[in-house]
């Protein structure tokens, strides 16, 4: 899947995570900001490529401010992001390219 | 038949799906079931959102066997569709439909349903169905609901919205609700079905809390929605059956089974004139004493 424009998902609020994607032309560049980065940093970028590699999602730029979410909340905002940046809100692959 | 549509169901607390803090660990808490809200609590520009969050709790958090039911929004809004999506993909336990006011809207999402379970590929008749009336005509209409589908367990009364309809206000001592109460929980038991009182908002006032949940009981209904976990302990334990009325249950079915094989049909128990009048309810005593987790007798 292209990334159509910019998309945003997510708040700043405790175990919450907030996920910006953008159309990008050098694979995935990922930002991370975390206060758990020293002990989670590795899971946290791990699990937002993952879930970028599901959607199909090939080039973006992608900032995630973590403020201490859990894997499933990760998921679900980077997917939240990028579903917005295309305008889908129906029809979505539930247990397919969302898994 | 689904096992699910008898459950144990005294208190079910509304959780918001925009939350993830909220949704992450509730069980922990023990109420019977969690109400994982799309509608009014989320708001209308993050309903995207909220669905992503609800199908990957739905998926890997364990609930350590407490029910998880969704509260869809309305058919009255572009979202219902890909919110019984959402359900049936990630697996939940029941639906609850807001502002039912006819049994075809029952219909439409048992439907939606049906769909969605053959294009995800899960089973018919697993996940099941509840109306929350909150019209005055969703409660004139309440036994036409309950009898709408058999995968239809239970209908709630959602106290804010059937007051503004109704023109006038929650006030705190029911005299508002008392109608609706009443009609609905006869229209539910003549159903056969489960019957749910509304929230009680006031998380300062915990002996109107139990004060109404305590009526309730007495009225009939199975359980109260609930907006706090402070407010789990106290309506189990309205909900629970006492060692004394497990006692007596006990005692009532166990000389009901007795005499009727010796040809006698009253008798006393305690000092009271019993008959076979008293089985049914000696019986859902027990009943209720074995979901809760508190009878250790042998019936």
């Amino acid at each position: 899947m292209e990334l159509k424009g910019t998309g945003m998902a997510g708040t700043l609020e405790s175990s919450d995570a907030q996920v910006t994607v953008e159309p990008g032309t050098n694979g995935i560049e990922l930002s991370i900001e975390s206060s758990v980065i020293n002990q989670y940093g590795r899971q946290i970028r791990a699990t937002v490529k993952q879930t970028l590699e599901n959607l199909e999602i090939k080039n973006a730029k992608v900032t995630v401010v973590d403020k201490g979410a859990l894997d499933c909340t990760l998921k679900a905002r980077v997917e939240g992001a990028v579903f917005r940046a295309n305008g889908v809100v129906e029809g979505l692959p539930w247990g397919g390219a969302i898994k | 038949m689904n096992p699910n549509l008898k459950r144990l169901r005294r208190t079910m607390m509304f959780l918001n799906c925009q939350k993830p803090g909220l949704i992450k660990d509730p069980y922990i808490y023990k109420p019977d079931s969690i109400m994982l809200d799309l509608e009014d609590a989320v708001a209308e520009n993050q309903k995207d959102a909220a669905r992503f969050s609800l199908y990957h709790a739905l998926q890997e958090i364990d609930y350590h066997g407490v029910e998880r039911v969704v509260r869809i929004n309305g058919l009255d809004t572009p979202h219902w569709q890909e919110d019984v999506r959402v359900c049936v993909a990630g697996g939940c336990d029941s639906i609850r439909i807001p502002k039912v006011e006819h049994a075809k809207d029952v219909h439409i999402i048992e439907e939606a349903v049906r769909k969605a379970e053959d294009e995800f590929g899960r089973e018919h008749g697993r996940i099941l169905l509840m109306a929350a009336l909150e019209s005055t005509l969703g409660i004139l209409n309440a036994y036409e609901i309950c009898t709408s589908s058999e995968l239809l367990f239970g209908c709630a009364l959602s106290g804010g919205d059937y007051t503004k309809d109704l023109q006038t206000k929650i006030t705190g001592t029911g005299v508002e609700l008392n109608g609706a109460r009443q009609l609905m929980i006869i229209a539910a038991r003549a159903a056969k079905k489960q019957c749910f009182d509304t929230v009680f908002t006031n998380l300062d006032d915990m002996e109107g809390f139990i004060k109404e949940t305590e009526m309730i009981k007495l009225m009939g209904f199975d359980g109260k929605s609930i907006v706090n976990p402070r407010q789990i302990a106290p309506t189990h334990k309205i909900f629970t059956p006492t060692e004394k009325e497990i006692d007596f249950a006990e005692k009532v079915v166990k000389e009901i089974d007795s005499k009727k094989a010796m040809g006698i049909g009253v008798f006393t128990v305690n000092g009271k004139m019993i008959d076979i009048a008293f089985y049914d309810g000696a019986k859902r005593t027990i009943d209720m004493a074995k979901a809760a987790g508190v009878y250790e007798g042998d019936l």
